[in-house]
């Protein structure tokens, strides 16, 4: 069980703010995410697109935006715990006991949700009956690439997931590689490599196909592929790999009880608080009157929430406002040297 | 103003006026259309704002950026009628457009 004073929910730019707004008033924190590092949208969608509306930063991408944060919170040496999604919240008399889906545990006296538009989850197959061999024939990521040695692989996808992929299991593997058009997003570097394994046969690359089905008692054994122009033809498939992408979900967040409308959260304007006491939400997952989804927005939000945390955490103290060019507490707080 | 015809995966049809120069996916959203997520807002990063467009209108439309088909490839169900809505720009010449919002967005 971690005990702390706050635990954010979204790893994304408003949280590592707001964790930030925790560090510089004493207060501490711990940061769940589902993705596998710090950064959020910015650094799954959009890592190396410029973003021109941070201010006093005329241009930057969304991983330098993310490097800087998390250069900016780095005194107040916060636990990230990835690759994992809050599952289970539950209050016990003043505190929160919460629980995510890798069994950790916490003891938190307020949760900011700092979610945007939810967990980041793969994008499946829209075909039916995949579901049914998800995790044992059919995957999408790779966990142990082992087993895949010796086997037919039927990967799916145009980007560089499905590309590197194809060219790493074409070593030990057979390997189909199915995408929807003749054009790849992947690196070109990749797909050259690509064309090249399959004019040397390693690779039998089939484009302008889609999947169509997926046949195997318990374990699939073959997928049908279908063109553009109608035709269908069979593969023999050991194992499926299918990379579309990550989509946003809310999950369990539903199930909490907060007042939520179009996927979002209802706040107040005064400290981001939600229906239910104790718990916060900031960034692209609240909603008021006048939000704008931007950054700077979530920035602001997320310094009122941390605030909002306070009488929580510290119930008997009272905050006193002070800014960090002159606050000493706050310099000790950041590890600053004064001479 | 121009009239924009969406329709859902449950045959109702929604004929709206757009104003010019929002999007096809911003028509949607401010008009409660169900089905188009748009996640990241209208960033073409997402593609939960796909849709189908009608055949007729195919060759209308302005080409799409490379980033659009990049995109198109995580849609759920994409086709060759296949667009995201955040990029298509409203305006007189869309007068009449019809798109048809797919079953799921992911």
């Amino acid at each position: 069980m971690n005990k702390t004073d706050v635990l954010i929910i979204g790893a994304g730019p408003t949280g590592l703010f707001c964790a930030h707004q925790l560090g510089i008033i004493g207060l501490g924190c711990e940061i769940v995410d589902n993705l596998d590092k710090a950064g959020g949208q910015c650094i799954e969608l959009y890592p190396d697109k410029p973003i021109y509306d941070i201010p006093a930063i005329p241009e930057c991408t969304g991983k330098e935006l993310t490097n800087n944060l998390l250069k900016q919170i780095k005194p107040f040496n916060f636990n990230f715990h990835l690759n994992q999604r809050v599952e289970e919240i539950k209050k016990v008399k003043d505190r929160w006991q919460v629980k995510t889906s890798d069994n950790k545990q916490f003891d938190v006296a307020s949760i900011v949700i700092a979610g945007g538009v939810g967990s980041f989850e793969p994008r499946k197959f829209p075909v039916k009956g995949c579901e049914k061999y998800e995790g044992n024939t059919l995957f999408y990521s790779v966990k142990d690439k082992s087993i895949f040695k010796d086997k037919t692989i039927s990967i799916f996808g145009g980007g560089d997931s499905a590309l590197d992929w194809a060219i790493e299991l074409s070593n030990n593997s057979k390997v189909n590689l199915i995408h929807r058009r003749d054009g790849f997003s992947g690196a070109e570097v990749s797909v050259q490599k690509v064309k090249e394994l399959n004019n040397q046969g390693k690779i039998n690359l089939y484009t302008k196909y889609q999947l169509n089905s997926v046949s195997g008692e318990d374990k699939i054994n073959s997928v049908k592929i279908k063109h553009d122009e109608g035709e269908i033809k069979e593969i023999k498939s050991d194992y499926v790999l299918g990379f579309f992408g990550l989509i946003m979900q809310l999950g369990p967040i539903l199930d909490w009880g907060l007042n939520i409308d179009k996927k979002k959260i209802e706040v107040n304007t005064e400290n981001f608080e939600t229906n239910i006491d104790g718990i916060f939400a900031i960034g692209d997952i609240c909603s008021y009157p006048g939000k704008l989804k931007l950054i700077l927005s979530g920035f602001h939000e997320g310094a009122l929430a941390a605030r909002g945390c306070f009488k929580y955490a510290k119930p008997d103290e009272k905050l006193r406002f002070e800014f960090t060019t002159t606050s000493k507490a706050a310099q000790e707080r950041l590890g600053v040297k004064n001479d | 103003m121009p009239k924009i015809t969406y329709k859902t995966h449950d045959d109702k049809t929604h004929i709206i006026e757009v104003q010019n120069g929002l999007t096809v996916m911003e028509g949607a959203i401010q008009n409660d259309i169900p089905g188009i997520d748009a996640d990241c807002g209208g960033g073409m990063s997402c593609s939960t704002c796909h849709v189908y467009v009608d055949e007729e209108w195919l060759d209308k439309l302005p080409a799409k950026e490379d980033g659009e088909e990049d995109m198109l490839d995580m849609a759920f169900e994409p086709k060759k009628n296949s667009r995201l809505s955040c990029q298509l720009i409203v305006s007189d010449n869309l007068d009449g457009l019809v798109v048809n919002i797919p079953s799921k967005q992911g």
